[in-house]
């Protein structure tokens, strides 16, 4: 095991050596957004009636870029390691697959929980946030940010070069983030965006992360945690799978 | 494409052994399927007894490899990557044993810089270190001199033929025929994915081999007959290969009776070189 938890100490060294770029940049950008929307929105969209639009921005935002950098940290690690061959590092030793996939979305999990405790910690200021429900909103953001790392790590595997990466952030992941209700409610969508939106896994870690602050939510936290442990579940097999055989690691 | 087909070969415990051939024969593909880079469709690797597939935690604790590519992960001092390395092999508190190594490599005053300000002999130098770190009973290093100066070279042969006293298998592939000469025991030649000759480093110099003889005489013609055979000839210069010292007194013997007087000679000892070209087929 003291592999593994080398592996993990790397990789938690890796993002907070320069989390300048990998904490306090994302914590500003959703700070940014914030205000921006805000400023824009507020008294015009309303969610939920008994809730300002700036306090239902705020968890959205959190979320949103706990998500996104919990995919950064795997996928960029990776991808870095294999085009700059210090991937060997970590090949030679007797590293299993198991402890590789869990150093990496562990680290994957605590980058993301620590810009989401930033994005809280700055935003908090301007809203009145009730914690209604603490478990749930602890739960998806575990959970999310553990599917967003393993996601991370299957792009990472997949992509050979960083624009490949940067295709899948760009065309997939951020699309699916902005796409999932951080900045409105689902139920403000016609009829053939909503149902859409039900297909996309990040509307329920966002909706059900939201369930925790305010006790309402577009669907039932139960199914929306039942959805986001089943993508975590099937994106955990589909990497184990890739690294057990191999796969663009030890071609 | 297949990179290796029907190579077998064993190298035996404590031994120096040489891996050489030239770019694409496949040097690089066996090492990376004996240090589980690579998997092979077909066949199997064993480092100690242990195969590299199915004992594989054991069969890497063994082995340390050196890579040829000039890698090292820029956000760590050289102190740092030789600690993590350790971490992956599972050993914690390993100072002594990397400060020791720091020392024999000469790294002892960069401990604390990061890899990225290193100059390419120091990175090198790290790479060695750092395939040392778990203090494996096999070593291989894949061109480990490639595009180094020669201070370090010597520095780092002095290093390696120690390691191998102190019992430790050395693999090493090299494109310096001269670096497998002095070093190696036995070698291998692969050829396009094949092994084309493996045997002790004497036995091919002498099988494959001959010696070059190069004479300038006092004459424009060899008498006849005459041992050997010319290689080439420019007015009074003569280029021979024989095959044996017997044949180099027979050809002064039969000069002597002859009365043609030697101006100048040379004899070229045999070397690897000769041996790789006529194997490699240049």
């Amino acid at each position: 095991m003291s592999g593994f938890w080398t592996l993990l100490h790397k990789e938690l060294l890796r993002f907070w050596k320069v989390s300048v770029q990998t904490v306090a940049a994302p914590v500003l950008t959703a700070a940014l957004y914030l205000v921006v929307f805000a400023h824009a929105l507020e008294g015009r969209v309303r969610v939920y009636d008994s809730i300002a639009y700036t306090d239902f921005l705020v968890p959205g935002l959190v979320m949103m870029s706990l998500l996104q950098n919990a995919f950064a940290n795997s996928s960029s690690s990776l991808v870095q390691s294999k085009m700059t061959g210090n991937i060997v590092f970590v090949l030679l030793p007797p590293i299993s697959y198991f402890e590789f996939f869990g150093a990496y979305v562990l680290a994957s999990v605590v980058r993301g929980l620590a810009v989401g405790a930033g994005v809280l910690a700055v935003t908090v200021w301007f809203v009145q946030l009730r914690l209604q429900a603490p478990v749930w909103a602890l739960a998806f953001a575990l959970l999310g940010a553990g599917l967003l790392g393993a996601l991370g790590l299957l792009a990472g595997i997949v992509s050979e070069k960083i624009d490949q990466l940067a295709a899948f952030q760009n065309f997939v992941i951020v699309p699916l983030t902005f796409l999932s209700g951080v900045f409105y409610s689902i139920h403000s969508l016609p009829p053939f965006w909503q149902r859409l939106s039900h297909a996309n896994p990040f509307f329920y870690m966002i909706d059900g992360f939201r369930y925790g602050f305010f006790g309402v939510s577009d669907i039932g936290p139960q199914t929306s945690l039942a959805v986001v442990a089943a993508s975590l579940i099937a994106v955990s097999f589909a990497c184990l799978a890739l690294l057990r055989s191999g796969y663009k690691l030890r071609h | 494409m297949r990179a290796l087909a029907g190579v077998s070969l064993c190298v035996e415990e404590g031994e120096f052994f040489g891996l050489l051939g030239p770019n694409g024969a496949g040097k690089t593909t066996l090492i990376n399927v004996i240090a589980g880079l690579a998997r092979a469709d077909a066949g199997c690797a064993k480092v100690m007894g242990a195969d590299v597939i199915g004992d594989y935690r054991r069969a890497r604790r063994m082995l340390g490899v050196v890579p040829q590519e000039l890698v090292f992960d820029p956000f760590f001092t050289v102190r740092e990557t030789l600690r993590l390395q350790s971490g992956y092999f599972g050993i914690r508190r390993n100072d002594p044993w990397i400060d020791e190594v720091m020392q024999h490599l000469d790294l002892a005053s960069k401990a604390d810089v990061n890899m990225r300000a290193l100059s390419g002999g120091m990175k090198r130098r790290v790479l060695v270190a750092q395939a040392l770190v778990h203090k494996p009973p096999v070593i291989i290093l894949d061109e480990p001199t490639a595009g180094v100066d020669v201070e370090l070279r010597q520095g780092l042969w002095h290093f390696v033929r120690r390691l191998n006293r102190d019992g430790h298998t050395i693999v090493l592939t090299t494109h310096y025929l001269e670096e497998a000469e002095t070093h190696c025991g036995r070698i291998a030649m692969l050829k396009a994915g094949r092994i084309a000759a493996l045997d002790s480093t004497r036995n091919l110099l002498e099988t494959f081999s001959g010696l070059e003889l190069r004479l300038r005489l006092a004459a424009e013609r060899l008498p006849q007959p005459f041992p050997g055979r010319l290689v080439s000839q420019e007015e009074s210069q003569f280029v021979l290969r024989l095959e044996t010292y017997g044949e180099l007194e027979a050809a002064l013997a039969r000069l002597r009776q002859a009365g043609v007087r030697i101006v100048e000679m040379e004899l070229q000892p045999p070397d690897l070189e000769a041996v790789f070209l006529r194997l490699t087929g240049k």
